[in-house]
């Protein structure tokens, strides 16, 4: 009987463990956890405010400006197909970070609709596509100068910032 | 011809290994000496054939043979000698040479040292690692053949990714594998019990210093790549949480749990199952590891050179290794009874809290890397789960395994009274959360509670391991290698979390735009930007900036940031300039050339972010020591005394093979 009751006892602060676990699992998930979003999505309004998202595309040409006196800077995400999405920044591009290039942004959108970027990520290489980026943009409609697929040995993702 | 012989040696080393992986396991079913001595032989002739096979394919890319494939794709005349040989393994095939033959030195290693080991063991231990060689030597041959040659032959190669041009970067990843790789020992000695049927103390004894010796490599190895993304990036960030670290970062805590929960399969007799499937997880998960980097499901630093189809094969070769792991295990777990009780209060439920928390860890690592793959294979979206997540995780179970660390190594075996236990360490404990109050309000800046809580957990955990080894009671001297190996390393993770918790807290980070001759101040620093001009590296071109670091005008030092360009197809790499010290890292990176002949600039000051390795090499010299103690050998030393025939350790090949055949009517088969 007593041997039954500790087993029982077991069982329970067992259970509560995992419950609080999970619990607590799923309150970090859901606080950190990033979707990404294509141009196209956000013209839509389909991506809500003040929450941590990613948006992906390719950096429009000429769309870079950047501040005469601080790091401020913005440039244009677009799927090459009329969808664009401005996008502020005020820390050190990386250096993989080109026009016409595809880069990740992670960032909020703020009341006034205007996206604050905490990260940006590019990707190296003129062939290359992030599979992630390449499979939104691509996504319903095929858009025109989507590069094929081409292994390149020299790819890296770049963080701007770490946190 | 050198690339056709290093090609032919791959081929026999996976006919010795399918040899290898058959013959002792059957002869060990079956009784048959003959079949069980021709291990060890095998296991050692793999290890020769892949070693020429390996130095085959070094001396294509230091003769720069681009008739060679993969030698042209990362290698070119104007690099440097060191990177040539460290592009040997800078791409995916020839790292996967590399796994092969660190697997092939594994099993050749406990070939030699198996004096204690009885031949049955021995066949299962070595047939086991001969089967993991077998699915990793079809890979390289039916996907990823280091060897292909080319045709038109390049006049020069193109170039090893410059990430990976740095000494840092040369050693990781042997080191990386030496860990990875050292668990199939673990792993392998696992399988073999449970064929075996038995799991005792001398088994235990045996695993210990093997699992140690992978754990010290894994150690080393993340430590390394940490570093150097800390120092070669030039984000000055040292842990990203990025899948490939979480990669890594998991079987090390799986292997951390098992060498703790081995302490109690030797010395109590519990905790045998588990053991056992710690064993096959830490080994698991070093292969998950290989599948995630190499099959390019993952969006990350690491992932260059990937490729679907490869990716395939690992997770096929995976689900093979732990289905049938897992499979063994279900049939044969009950049978490892383990015999040994305890109480709430005594050293098993220490180790047992360890061991619980550590595998709560690698849970919910385990998920937060997999979560966004299983969502984007649902179609539920493309998301990421940020390092917040990690942290927050972290938290909790780190404070947990901490508080049980320092109390841990006093609890005894089987029942303990918590009296005795909290009488010797209330003052260590009252020191410790004083120390945590006192060093941010002293040192620091500003109060940061996580900060004090991390400086009193790891002053709890190193007072408590020093009072320990006092309290052994005898000259420092004369203690046993092992008890210094479980303070040094206990006090080498106390110094990583006071690095970790004193430099998250305090690092002060700051993107500047700066003009030529322009300061900045920061932290009690002034930084004079001096401009930038062009330097030439051996295969490089660099910007290369200057800034004169001063400190209430007193001179500090000048650190040289670079950006350097390696030629057409690269990308601009960073090089930051840092000036390390005990007590804080002055980190410097160039950023962008602006407009008005300005840059951008990173400047960091971070303090003791360098105890973070520090403490990893301390846990690693731990680690080794502990592996090194005499008890280990002295059992060998007894056994092979016992043992009157076994002379067949100088010999190689079908000559030993036959030889060995008329040694092994030992008397240990039928044991």
């Amino acid at each position: 009987m007593k041997a039954r009751n500790k087993r029982i006892i077991f069982i329970i602060l067992g259970l509560c463990t995992v419950g609080a676990a999970s619990a607590m699992i799923t309150k970090a998930m859901q606080s950190n956890m990033a979707y990404l979003y294509s141009p196209e999505t956000v013209m839509a309004g389909e991506v809500p405010k003040n929450r941590l998202v990613r948006l992906g595309g390719l950096v429009k040409k000429d769309s870079l400006i950047r501040s005469e006196s601080s790091l401020d800077l913005s440039f244009v995400l677009t799927d090459n197909r009329g969808h664009e999405v401005k996008v502020n920044y005020d820390r050190i591009l990386p250096d993989l970070f080109k026009e016409e290039q595809s880069a990740v942004v992670k960032g909020k959108f703020d009341d006034d609709g205007r996206f604050m970027a905490e990260e940006v990520l590019a990707k190296h290489d003129a062939e290359y596509m992030p599979p992630e980026l390449d499979d939104i943009l691509a996504k319903e409609h095929s858009y025109p100068g989507k590069p094929d697929k081409v292994k390149a040995p020299a790819t890296t993702t770049e963080k701007a910032t770490y946190q | 011809m050198i690339p056709e012989i290093g090609h032919f040696a791959l081929v026999l080393a996976l006919v010795v290994a399918v040899v290898q992986s058959i013959f002792p396991m059957v002869g060990a079913a079956t009784n048959n000496a003959q079949w069980i001595a021709m291990a060890k032989p095998t296991a050692r002739a793999q290890f020769v054939l892949l070693a020429v096979s390996f130095a085959c394919l070094t001396a294509a890319f230091l003769e720069s043979d681009f008739s060679v494939l993969y030698v042209a794709n990362n290698s070119n005349t104007f690099m440097p000698t060191i990177y040539k040989v460290s592009a040997v393994w800078g791409a995916h095939e020839g790292s996967l040479l590399l796994w092969s033959l660190t697997l092939s030195v594994w099993a050749y290693l406990v070939s030699v040292f198996s004096k204690g080991i009885s031949s049955v063991m021995l066949a299962r231990v070595l047939s086991v690692m001969g089967m993991i060689g077998v699915g990793f030597l079809l890979f390289m041959l039916l996907t990823s053949n280091p060897f292909e040659r080319q045709f038109p032959i390049p006049l020069q190669g193109r170039t090893l990714n410059p990430l990976l041009q740095d000494p840092g970067l040369a050693i990781h990843p042997p080191m990386l594998y030496m860990g990875y790789v050292g668990f199939s020992v673990a792993f392998a000695f696992a399988i073999a019990a449970m064929l075996g049927g038995k799991l005792d103390a001398a088994w235990a004894r045996w695993a210990r210093p093997w699992t140690n010796v992978a754990w010290v490599f894994l150690t080393i190895g993340i430590a390394l790549g940490s570093w150097w993304a800390y120092y070669e990036l030039g984000w000055g960030g040292w842990w990203f949480w990025d899948p490939v670290e979480n990669a890594s970062l998991m079987p090390w805590l799986v292997g951390t749990a098992l060498i703790h929960s081995l302490a109690v399969a030797e010395k109590r007799a519990a905790f045998k199952s588990w053991t056992i499937l710690l064993a096959i997880f830490a080994f698991s998960l070093s292969l998950l590891g290989t599948f995630l980097v190499r099959s390019g499901v993952l969006t990350s630093v690491h992932a260059f050179a990937s490729d679907p189809e490869r990716g395939l094969f690992i997770l096929i070769f995976l689900v093979l290794v732990v289905g049938s792991s897992l499979i063994l295990y279900a049939m044969r777990a009950s049978k490892l009874k383990s015999t040994g009780t305890f109480t709430v209060i005594s050293r098993e439920m220490g180790l047992l809290i360890n061991n619980v928390a550590l595998i709560a860890m690698t849970a919910t690592v385990l998920l937060g890397t997999l979560y966004p793959l299983f969502i984007d294979a649902l179609g539920l979206g493309k998301i990421s789960v940020g390092p917040p997540y990690f942290n927050t995780i972290s938290l909790p179970l780190g404070l947990v395994l901490f508080s049980a660390m320092g109390f841990g190594l006093f609890l005894r075996w089987k029942k303990d009274a918590k009296e005795r236990v909290f009488a010797k360490v209330r003052w260590v404990l009252l020191l410790a959360i004083l120390i945590g109050f006192l060093v941010p309000i002293l040192f620091m800046t500003h109060f940061d509670w996580k900060a004090a809580l991390g400086v009193a957990l790891a002053s709890w955990v190193s007072l408590t391991a020093l009072l320990w080894v006092q309290e052994q009671g005898r000259s420092p001297f004369k203690l046993p290698l092992s008890v210094w190996g479980a303070a040094i390393a206990h006090i080498g993770m106390a110094v990583t979390v006071a690095g970790i918790s004193l430099t998250s807290a305090y690092s002060t980070e700051k993107d500047v735009r700066l003009v030529q001759g322009q300061e900045y101040q920061m932290s009690g620093y002034t930084f004079l930007f001096n401009g930038v001009k062009e330097a030439k590296g051996p295969n490089y071109i660099a910007q290369r900036g200057e800034i004169v670091v001063t400190r209430n005008g007193e001179n500090i030092t000048t650190l040289h940031p670079e950006k350097r360009n390696y030629g057409p197809g690269t990308m601009p790499m960073t090089e930051a300039g840092i000036d390390g010290g005990i007590f804080r890292d002055l980190f410097i990176a160039l950023g962008e050339p602006l407009n008005n002949n300005a840059w951008s600039v990173r400047l960091y000051h971070k303090p003791v972010v360098s105890w973070i390795w520090i403490g990893a090499g301390l846990m690693g010299l731990g680690g080794l020591l502990a592996a090194f103690d005499k008890r280990y050998r002295r059992v060998r030393r007894r056994a092979s005394e016992k043992k009157v025939v076994d002379k067949d350790s100088s010999l190689q090949g079908g000559e030993a093979m036959a030889k060995e055949s008329g040694v092994a009517t030992d008397n240990k088969v039928t044991a």
